[in-house]
């Protein structure tokens, strides 16, 4: 059970928040223009990655943000929330 | 019986208070203060149950929760009856009934003891080799092996007790409150942290407290003394909370930690009634000190398992603590100084020792010198090679050990004794540093794993933390605290400590014997009687891994998770395989780390409190009028509405008839709704919607599908738009939170530029849809300013108006193919409106209906449920929804994937209509469809998603899904049942009014 310190509320218990994945997929802008594969790269493929994985978060019972966040998957560390739009801090 | 082995006085017992108590059914006494452990020991009971696989007589062998064997049964009541409890830890009271597990028909005469004259043909893996073939009789197999696994009963009632969860936050947690706990505890607090210690016990101290030798001491105080000064002392401080008889179950990651506090199993029965029974604390604390000391471990040699056979530092604490002798004629096997401070103890007590085996060629501690000096016999050099006595240990044999400690050498020497006290060193307990993310190191010294890197905020201190001895602690706590809690000074800088414990170990994880392996049962896991020799057999049959080692022979998988023996498991395994410990890793420590019962875990939540009900405006009419209900998400929706002896199917075909002839009402209040506004609104819809939006005008509304990036259909509903910039979405009931979500998300993250606010409104409006041929005369009693007429109010449009001063909105609408009106009212005013509709269409005999009546009317229509006819495998495409998605708009959710190769396949799942051959019969919904039953194997071509008898067509109707299914209209079909084939055909998915006459009507 995670404290998660969201970006404007500040800190809350895990139970509050959702997990929505890896963050930085942006939605392709022309997607008739793309080829099935192309397609199928934006919509299936995602990292799973043992370390530094960056990732989506809401804070679903609380604000109901939507948030970025830095997680090390191999011990929970959080490493650094940013707000949606924000530029990711360098590794 | 009388309590013969009471030896001077503890005090820690009460002498005065006397507590009855039935064990195997018959009457004992022990005082207050006495485990059930403790008492039956004092009643010279040592056999207590039978082990799980070989039905070995076993006996008490631990005085704490790392107890392997001496778990009882307690309660006779089929509500509180409750398994696998440790007698070690259960402290008598007036009532307590406890009786041995695993036996039949008693624990001294068991039947399933032939297991262990049959052990040499029940190795490790045994059941997995043996009832693997034939495998069609794994049937057979299965009943009789259920019957005889497990251990104890579970109660078969609900149970009565209360239990409750609460929270705390701390700024220092320290879990055990032995010496180290309490110099923590009190340096903690003393500093201004709001601190809580824990303990599983009920008293504090730890091992110290019973601590009672000249050899131990702090400035110049026996060391029980001491502590119990600076018991005396903390129990004062303010913000200081201490909990006894709290368990630390788990410790999550950022220092979440679950504790189990019991409040009243220590009670007599007749005063917990109407008590917490049991109370799981979550606890968030900025700072955790784990205290949690160390576990002895007991020696692997041949028989080391019988009844009267115990750790040594266990026969210390009942001498000391509870004033019990284990037994008359003692002997002690060691390999390091700890047997010899029990022998200590012992000879304080007047006990009998009759020799002390120690693996240690060469030892001349204090505590050693001190023990010769009194004239016990000590075998240096030798080892326990075997033990004799069925139900009670009463002789052991010895033989010297080589000089690598492989072999023994020499002859053979036979010891008489009825108790057998072992000590292999200590483990640190390092469980709950581990579950928290903690990774240990191997220290080689002295064989064990300790502490290497913390993941939070946390240290460990104490012989958890591999510091075993009274001067270790002492000198290093001072300066440990001070780092973590970041202080100047503590009062512990400057103690005074004698400590005459000398650190040398001989480690031999598996003890030689003069016979081959084969012919002997070292046990390593007591509980779940896993031996050294099937650890060896799993290393032979090519397992290598610790943890598949685990799971082959079951070692460390009972209810004590091998708390004694996993680190021998280890050792051997290292041993035999010939890789380092600290290589090896250990097992996985999950928690809980003492076993909770289901009752604390779910605490309050139970019956009613389970899950949170929502309930419309106008439930209370629903009850009245005696409806039944069913859940829809966390919603009561009235399901149908019986009258006199009606079943369900009467109800149904009763209010379906009625809605189609004169009139019906739903409350539709549980449908989602989400107020959207924003200049942006119109273009937001068309992005989220697969069909347009922008030319809708106002005043109008217009069904909606909304499908995920994938393609597959998400949810659906009615739009309306109330303004130029002002929208009300409807979704499914059990759509609208994640409906809200997704949209939520996308604005946020996807297209922060658009100008869009969603609310959500579900619970502020009540919804109420009359339907039927006279809805419309309904309406223009209930609303009688407003015009009804198809030229004003046509079909998907809305109308803002008001009933009486109320204002509502009203929707022509319609799910069930007939003509239909939806008001929508603030939410208060639900009730007199649905009154109102009831008083206007009593002369209509207007019909409430229920979700059952309404899936029904628009099943006739053909109108698919989300998540009923769809399972997020089907297009709009497959739905036969094309007339829905918009060729002309350029993008919207889940457009792109419409046209993937295998969204495009024509053979894709296809949703169709079914009747069957006999029109009375009437399909089971998820029966499979197949083409022909007879081919083998069979192809599955789909299945039915809904299914209903029609009062309205006289037939059944059913909706599915068929592979190809738009092209097989007329298609004969077979659905294969148990004891039946039923021929369908395929046909259109709308079998009433497709030219949508009646909407007009």
């Amino acid at each position: 059970m995670f404290v998660i310190n969201c970006p404007y509320c500040g800190q809350r218990e895990q139970s509050e928040f959702k997990a929505g994945g890896e963050a930085h997929i942006v939605r392709p802008k022309q997607p008739t223009e793309l080829s099935d594969d192309q397609w199928a790269e934006y919509l299936f493929m995602r990292k799973n990655i043992k370390g530094i994985q960056f990732e989506r978060w809401v804070h679903s019972h609380g604000c109901r943000k939507w948030f970025n966040m830095v997680r090390d998957t191999s011990n929970d560390e959080i490493k650094a929330i940013y707000k949606m739009g924000e530029k990711p801090p360098v590794k | 019986m009388t309590n013969n082995l009471r030896v001077k006085s503890s005090k820690f017992i009460d002498e005065t208070y006397k507590i009855s108590f039935k064990f195997n059914n018959k009457n004992y006494y022990g005082y207050k203060g006495d485990t059930l452990a403790s008492a039956l020991l004092a009643n010279g009971i040592h056999l207590i149950g039978r082990s799980f696989k070989y039905h070995r007589p076993r006996g008490i062998m631990t005085a704490g929760s790392e107890e392997p064997n001496a778990i009882v049964q307690i309660h006779k009541n089929t509500s509180r009856t409750e398994p696998n409890v440790r007698a070690t830890e259960i402290e008598i009271y007036e009532g307590l009934e406890a009786s041995s597990q695993n036996c039949w028909p008693s624990v001294n005469f068991d039947i399933g003891g032939i297991n262990n004259f049959l052990s040499p043909v029940l190795p490790a893996g045994f059941y997995y080799k043996t009832f693997m073939w034939p495998a069609s009789f794994w049937k057979k197999y299965e009943y009789f092996i259920r019957k005889s696994a497990g251990l104890g009963k579970s109660p078969t009632e609900p149970d009565p007790d209360i239990y409750e969860h609460k929270y705390i936050h701390c700024d220092v947690l320290i879990i055990g409150a032995g010496i180290s706990g309490i110099i923590a505890a009190k340096t903690s607090a003393k500093n201004g942290f709001k601190t809580l210690l824990l303990d599983e016990k009920p008293y504090l101290g730890g091992s110290t407290i019973y601590q009672n030798s000249e050899h131990f001491k702090i400035n110049n105080q026996i060391s029980s003394s001491w502590i119990e000064k600076e018991i005396n002392e903390i129990k004062k401080i303010d913000n200081l909370e201490i909990k006894t008889r709290t368990s630390v179950a788990a410790f999550h990651s950022y220092n979440f930690l679950l504790a189990r506090e019991n409040l009243t199993d220590h009670l007599p029965l007749h005063q917990r009634d109407g008590k917490v029974r049991h109370r799981l604390l979550k606890i968030r604390a900025k700072k955790v000190i784990s205290a949690t000391g160390s576990l002895e471990r007991p020696l692997v040699f041949d028989n080391n398992d019988r009844p009267g056979i115990l750790l040594s530092s266990a026969i210390e604490k009942y001498s000391n603590l509870f004033g019990v002798a284990c037994g008359q004629k003692n002997v002690l096997f060691t390999n390091n100084d700890s047997a010899y401070e029990t022998a200590i103890s012992l000879f304080q007590k007047g006990i009998n020792i009759e020799a002390i085996i120690d693996n240690r060629e060469n030892v001349d501690s204090k505590l050693v010198k001190e023990i010769e000096k009194n004239n016990i016999k000590i075998y240096k050099g030798y080892t326990v090679v075997n033990t004799f006595g069925y139900k009670r240990i009463n002789k052991i044999s010895i033989m010297q050990l080589s000089k690598d400690g492989q072999k023994v050498v020499g002859s053979k020497i036979s010891i008489d004794c009825d108790c057998l006290g072992m000590s292999g060193g200590w483990t640190p307990a390092v469980h709950l540093f581990t579950q928290s993310g903690g990774k240990l190191k191997f220290r080689d010294d002295d064989q064990v794993f300790i502490p290497d890197t913390y993941p939070s905020d946390q240290i460990s201190i104490g012989s958890c933390n591999g510091e075993f001895t009274l001067d270790e602690i002492l000198s290093s706590i001072s300066k440990k605290l001070k780092d973590f809690l970041n202080i100047k000074k503590t009062e512990y800088e400057n103690l005074e400590i004698l400590s005459h414990f000398n650190k040398t170990k001989r480690n031999i994880w598996l003890l030689p014997s003069d016979k081959i392996i084969g012919k002997t049962k070292p046990f390593v896991d007591y509980q779940n009687d896993a031996t050294a020799k099937d650890i060896k057999l799993a290393l032979r049959e090519g397992f290598r891994s610790i943890e598949h080692v685990k799971r082959y022979t079951t070692t460390g998988m009972g209810t004590d998770q091998g708390k004694l023996g996993n680190m021998h498991a280890l050792g051997i395994i290292s041993e035999t395989a010939g890789s380092k410990m600290g290589e090896l890793g250990t097992t996985t420590f999950r928690p809980p780390y003492t076993p909770l019962t289901f009752g604390t875990i779910v605490g309050r939540n139970v019956g009613e409190y389970f899950d949170v009900s929502r309930k419309t405006p106008i439930h209370d009419w629903h009850v009245e009028n005696k409806a039944k209900f069913e859940n829809v998400g966390q919603w009561k929706r009235a399901w149908f509405y019986p009258k006199e002896n009606e079943g369900m199917h009467e109800a149904v075909q009763r209010e379906s008839k009625a809605a189609r002839d004169s009139a019906g009402i739903l409350d539709a209040s549980t449908l989602g709704k989400i107020d959207i506004q924003g200049t942006d609104a119109s273009e937001f819809l068309n992005r989220v919607y697969t069909n347009a939006w922008s030319k809708l005008a106002i005043g109008k509304c217009r069904y909606g599908l909304m499908l995920n990036e994938d393609g597959m259909v998400y949810d659906d509903g009615v739009t309306t738009r109330l303004d130029e910039n002002h929208y009300i979405m409807t979704t499914t009931t059990g759509g609208a939170a994640t409906v809200l979500s997704k949209l939520e998300d996308y604005l946020q993250t996807e297209w922060p530029e658009l100008d869009v606010y969603l609310t959500s409104v579900t619970d502020h409006y009540a919804t109420i849809s009359v339907c039927g041929p006279n809805s419309k005369k309904i309406i223009s009693k209930v609303i009688p300013n407003l015009d009804l007429s198809d030229e004003k109010f046509p079909h998907m449009s809305f109308k803002n108006t008001k009933i009486d001063k109320v204002k509502c909105r009203v929707m022509r609408i319609s799910f069930t193919g007939e003509q239909s009106y939806e008001i929508n009212v603030q939410a208060n005013y639900g009730k007199s409106v649905w009154d109102k509709c009831m008083q206007a269409g009593k002369e209509f005999n207007i019909t409430p209906y229920g979700t059952e009546t309404m899936h029904l009317l628009r099943a006739e229509k053909g109108f698919i449920i989300v998540g009923q006819d769809t399972d997020a495998t089907m297009t709009p495409i497959d739905l036969q929804m094309d007339w829905i998605v918009s060729k002309k708009k350029y993008d919207f959710i889940g457009k792109r994937s419409l046209y993937r190769s295998d969204t495009i396949r024509d053979d894709r799942k296809q949703l169709i209509g079914l009747v069957t051959e006999n029109p009375k019969e009437v399909l089971e919904e998820g029966a499979q469809i197949v083409l022909d039953a007879n081919k083998s194997p069979v192809e599955m071509l789909g299945h039915v998603t809904s299914s209903y008898y029609s009062p309205n067509l006289e037939k059944s109707i059913a909706l599915g899904v068929v592979k190809g299914g738009k092209n097989m209209m007329g298609q004969k079909l077979i659905i294969p049942m148990e004891n039946k084939q039923i021929n369908v055909t395929v046909t259109d998915p709308v079998f009433l009014d497709k030219e949508n006459k009646r909407l007009n009507a």
